[in-house]
């Protein structure tokens, strides 16, 4: 049943065992060629934008900055800087509203309007002559973070523990959310800063093999990558893989690939695997080729409710209003705008929450697309076990999450769940499954911390 | 025929009696000594097993009440007399502890909180809310009054009022600290009785922001940090702080000039503001005993 790359089967394309398959809507901006928004008059950017501690701020109200400028510093190793996005003026250091919902400490800049907004950095040192230290940390000085959404500082999964060995490095284009489209377009239209920000990494990581995992419904961004790899000689292998969510979680990708199970709580890195979305290895190749820090992503604004959805580059700090306008506004019939798919998306209440280092994408949907279900009573038919990516019961789960039996919950091993959705997916009762394990795993953190 | 019910009734017989000796015998060696006293304080103890005390439960209270670990007045939810009859049977003193309430430090019902939003999750307890960009509501501090502290509270304590939020009923409320560790706002806080000079408000928003946001909030304006007496009160990140170590300096004046109501003196129960009475020194609210 798993189709391993070990049992030989060529043609039978790769996958991990559960999951689901829900309907993938990408025609909707899969061919959108990626278009660069236009400077807003006023950026926000929340010094928490990764995992880790919040940033620290470097500048002050009414000072000058330009855009590359670094305007805020990592707070402590699992931390990165953070950069303008435009020319301006700092209008205020103080609390805003994060895409979390918190209001969370933010530096806004009003930009300039009239200037070029050219980048005005000096020139980096080839990444060649780096010592391994000086890249991981040239990586933090650039505010790379992990591109697929968890944000996760780039540096701290780049720096490898000296007993431990890195055979495979992996590159993430799965994208296996439906709706969105970023990655895809990332990896058609930035084949060769993708190619080449892999080079700089294996540089310094020395993989025995390098591949690129990607849905088989992105045909067109298989055979780039593979022509743009052929361009340039360099060895990596392009894996198509079935089309099954949550193929893009890492660990589902590492059972995909090598068949290999990554244990309960730790890392790829265990296994001697590293795993990196497409979008952070290009932010790689553009820091140190042509010295632009972390000051921009793409971002797909989707959905049948946006009029006009796109693949955008937008400066983070953006407002997520002046963004979804750009993409022609919304329809009358919208109702709900979720921030990332509609799998793993957090639904938001408000528009003014700015574009953070995380954002994957903006979804729109329509009222029948949202219909609220009723719930009835779990009638054990076990499919949110068939389901579940890790093998835990869902079902179970949900049911402790409810009764406030928190230990009983970590006894189930809550923890390892990494909330992609699956079981709220295929209840036929309509049971909030990952709702409650959210609820649950929050209250365990909270209770291990007091 | 006799003996094939004999034989098996004698053997079962046998059997009994053999395990029987071993169990006098083990019941006699094994045997560990505890104090009798133990089991009659727990007897009279409320058996809520809440943890108000900060021990995992009344028999481990039991246990420190007669090693004369812990004063028994700690069980906040046993009424004085137990407390003195225990105090009496053990022959040692009851100790005074000052009875402890939670106050929810947000004022910010359905009238006065504005809402960005409508949750239409099938999850619908505060906990559920707050996961999703925590909660419709425009202030990120404020209370989502769907309940989950008047839910988990063994003592019916709680309960929601028209305006939706929990009100406490202080005669009650043992501070056994759960609600405050639901709550996923954190909005409860232990606060001796005596404590009556309240902050309703935890939102660190400046003045006209936070009220745009809500109409109860603190604006910082300061005004009760002038009316209080030197040090009492003070403005911290845009919030008025009460230093409940001057406490016995506070007085109803505070409240007197607070253009938002969000610095309240409390008699008894929060957000009775119904029979509000008005003193020449302030607003007080008073407690009534309807609900």
């Amino acid at each position: 049943m798993t189709g391993t790359a070990q049992n030989g089967l060529k043609d039978k394309l790769l996958t991990f065992r559960h999951g689901v398959h829900p309907e993938e809507f990408k025609e909707l901006s899969n061919h959108q060629r990626i278009e660069r928004m236009p400077f807003v008059e006023e950026y926000t950017l929340p010094l928490l934008q990764h995992i880790g501690a919040p940033s620290k701020a470097l500048v002050h109200k009414g000072q000058r900055v330009r855009r590359g400028d670094k305007i805020a510093d990592a707070g402590s190793f699992v931390s990165v800087a953070l950069h303008a996005p435009v020319d301006g003026t700092v209008t205020d250091v103080g609390l805003y509203g994060h895409p979390n919902g918190q209001m969370l400490p933010a530096i806004r800049i009003k930009a300039d309007p009239f200037s070029t907004q050219q980048l005005d950095q000096p020139p980096q040192r080839q990444p060649e002559e780096l010592s391994k230290a000086e890249f991981i940390a040239a990586i933090q000085q650039a505010g790379i973070v992990g591109l697929g959404g968890a944000a996760f500082p780039a540096h701290v999964k780049f720096n490898i523990p000296e007993d431990k060995h890195c055979r495979y490095l992996m590159l993430n284009g799965c994208e296996c959310e439906p709706f969105l489209t970023c990655d895809h377009r990332v990896m058609v239209e930035y084949a060769e800063e993708l190619i080449d920000g892999t080079r700089i990494l294996q540089h310094f990581i020395q993989a025995e093999k390098v591949s690129i995992a990607i849905e088989a419904n992105k045909p067109d961004a298989v055979a780039t990558l593979r022509e743009a790899a052929a361009k340039v000689g360099f060895p990596v292998e392009v894996v198509p893989l079935k089309v099954k969510y949550p193929q893009g979680a890492e660990k589902m990708m590492i059972s995909a690939i090598l068949g290999e199970e990554v244990p309960a709580g730790r890392l790829p890195i265990d296994v001697g695997v590293l795993v990196s979305n497409v979008g952070t290895i290009v932010a790689l190749s553009q820091y140190f080729r042509q010295s632009q820090p972390l000051i921009e992503r793409v971002i797909t604004v989707t959905g049948t409710a946006v009029r006009r959805p796109a693949n955008v580059l937008v400066p983070l700090g953006t407002p997520m209003r002046d963004l979804v306008e750009f993409c022609g506004g919304v329809t009358e019939e919208a109702t709900r705008i979720l921030l990332g798919g509609p799998m793993m998306g957090i639904v938001q209440k408000s528009l003014d929450t700015p574009v953070v280092k995380g954002t994957s994408g903006i979804l729109v949907l329509t009222e029948r697309e949202v219909q609220d279900i009723d719930t009835f009573s779990c009638i054990r038919c076990g499919r949110c076990l068939e389901a579940c990516p890790i093998f835990l019961n869902p079902a179970r789960l949900g049911l402790l999450a409810r009764k406030g039996l928190w230990d009983d919950m970590e006894d189930y091993n809550a923890m390892d769940c990494f909330e992609c959705g699956s079981c709220s997916y295929v209840c036929p009762s309509g049971i909030p499954l990952v709702q409650s394990i959210k609820v649950g795993k929050a209250m365990i953190r909270e209770r291990k911390t007091k | 025929m006799v003996n094939e019910i004999l034989i098996p009734v004698g053997i079962l017989a046998g059997l009994g009696l053999v395990f029987a000796v071993i169990l006098a015998v083990a019941y006699k060696r094994l045997r560990v000594e505890e104090d009798p006293r133990i089991d009659q304080v727990e007897e009279m103890l409320p058996h809520a097993n809440c943890g108000a005390c900060g021990e995992p439960g009344c028999r481990v209270f039991a246990e420190k009440v007669v090693a004369n670990a812990v004063k028994i007045s700690k069980c906040t939810v046993s009424s004085q007399a137990a407390i003195e009859r225990i105090a009496a049977y053990l022959g040692v003193e009851a100790g005074a502890e000052e009875k402890r309430v939670a106050r929810l430090l947000c004022a910010g019902g359905k009238r006065e909180a504005h809402s960005l939003a409508e949750y239409a999750g099938t999850l619908r307890t505060c906990r559920g809310e707050a996961v999703v960009t925590g909660g419709p509501k425009a202030c990120a501090w404020g209370c989502l009054g769907l309940g989950d502290c008047v839910n988990v509270c063994d003592f019916d304590a709680l309960y929601l009022n028209e305006d939706g939020l929990p009100a406490v009923i202080p005669d009650k409320c043992t501070a056994c600290g759960d609600c405050v560790e639901i709550c996923p706002k954190n909005l409860f806080e232990l606060m001796p009785e005596s404590q009556k000079l309240i902050v309703q408000c935890k939102s660190l928003l400046e003045g006209s922001l936070a009220e745009s946001k809500c109409s109860v909030a603190c604006t910082a304006c300061g005004r009760c940090v002038a009316d209080a007496a030197p040090g009492l009160i003070e403005i911290r990140s845009n919030l008025a702080v009460v230093n409940y170590e001057l406490n016995q300096l506070a007085s109803p004046e505070a409240t007197l000039r607070c253009p938002t109501n969000a610095i309240v003196w409390v008699e008894g129960r929060q957000f009775e503001k119904r029979p509000t009475v008005w003193l020449p020194l302030g607003r007080v609210e008073k407690y009534t005993e309807d609900i």
